[in-house]
């Protein structure tokens, strides 16, 4: 059970809390919507795997399956490859540029001042540009926030894969910022 | 140095939030919403939220703009400067204590908070709105910080830029101001 009483327990992680407090849950959903789904170089599915991967590092089950499946919806990849996401992606076939970017977004994790300029320099040799390096710090970042934000205040998470297998295609290609919170989960 | 090209002039968040704008839009909304919405905690003492988390995170700029925030809205600088040495010893209610104590443990991560630490804040009085409050407050300083120093922004030594940026802290709060920050080109210090 949460640390504090919300108005629907039977509504998991952050989805909870956005019922408990709307003044909080519409900037935090627009962040989302921004970082992971708003225009970029970098693909909404590559974003949504360093959004997982940061989330497994911070130990966020819910947000880490969460994302985790809506990064295999938009790679269109089987939700099994969720797991190999905590083996440092073995299988998901990402680019050398992104995996400099998930090495950046693994110091944001433990600290902003873990970011050296060799790190930086790893990702501009593969190609990266000022606004990816910059977007891939603030999603790693934001989910050190949301991550916290979830266990913090005791939220509950279902525990298998499938359970998240429509939540993440919801995510993936209905987005984050939705007005009928309660009635859509 | 910055890891990316950012406007001199701003140090710190500042030049962040005007180099990409459309993620600063919703972290503003909310930071305004947390720190100078309707809340049952005052304003100084969401700020001392913001201070711990930050000094927790040795996040120099954080930690001196909030600081200068707090201590504008107190009218003093040594609850701050007690509470970062010893929350116990600091001259704030009994029921802040146990929020901040919650606060420190939302920084070094959300498994760490523990039901003793929610247990002693209602025990002395929180309501779950302040303890939610609280934890997020918290956690978007974790944001904050690591973005902040994740992209090398540069942290004024001056004692006086500071206590600038506290004064507009507490006179303009986190919304985005309304003429942008060219003003502040041929300055020293915000005013």
């Amino acid at each position: 059970m949460a640390h504090i009483t919300l108005p629907d327990e039977s509504l998991p992680g952050i989805v909870g809390l956005f019922n408990f407090r709307p003044e909080t849950a519409a900037p935090l959903q627009l962040l989302a919507e921004t970082l992971l789904r708003g225009e970029s170089t970098l693909t909404s599915g590559e974003r949504e795997l360093i959004a997982a991967h940061v989330s497994y590092l911070n130990d966020c089950h819910f947000c880490h399956t969460s994302h985790a499946s809506a990064a295999m919806a938009h790679l269109q990849c089987d939700l099994s490859l969720i797991d190999d996401i905590k083996q440092n992606f073995q299988q998901i076939e990402i680019t050398p540029k992104l995996r400099t970017l998930l090495n950046i977004a693994a110091k944001v994790q433990k600290s902003g001042k873990e970011v050296k300029d060799e790190h930086i320099a790893a990702a501009r040799e593969e190609g990266a540009t000022d606004q990816e390096i910059h977007d891939t710090v603030l999603i790693a970042a934001a989910f050190c926030m949301f991550n916290r934000y979830v266990d913090g205040l005791g939220t509950w998470a279902p525990q298998h894969n499938e359970a998240y297998r429509e939540m993440g295609q919801r995510m993936a290609f209905k987005g984050y910022v939705r007005e009928t919170v309660v009635q859509d989960v | 140095m910055p890891h990316i090209p950012l406007p001199e002039h701003l140090p710190g968040i500042t030049g962040l939030l005007e180099y990409s704008q459309l993620t600063a839009h919703p972290i503003r909304i909310l930071t305004q919403t947390l720190l100078r919405g309707d809340s049952t905690l005052a304003p100084a003492e969401r700020e001392l939220i913001a201070t711990i988390v930050s000094h927790n995170n040795e996040c120099k700029f954080c930690t001196a703009a909030h600081t200068a925030a707090a201590d504008v809205l107190l009218g003093e600088s040594e609850t701050c400067e007690i509470m970062k040495q010893d929350i116990d010893a600091a001259p704030v209610s009994e029921k802040m204590k146990a929020l901040l104590k919650i606060a420190r443990q939302v920084q070094a991560s959300g498994k760490a908070v523990t039901e003793d630490a929610i247990a002693l804040a209602k025990e002395r009085g929180a309501t779950d709105l302040e303890i939610h409050d609280t934890v997020l407050i918290a956690a978007l300083f974790c944001l904050y910080n690591r973005y902040v120093d994740g992209m090398a922004t540069v942290a004024p030594s001056d004692p006086a830029f500071y206590k600038g940026l506290g004064q507009r802290l507490k006179d303009n709060g986190y919304n985005r101001l309304a003429n942008g920050y060219d003003h502040l080109k041929k300055q020293t210090q915000p005013t």
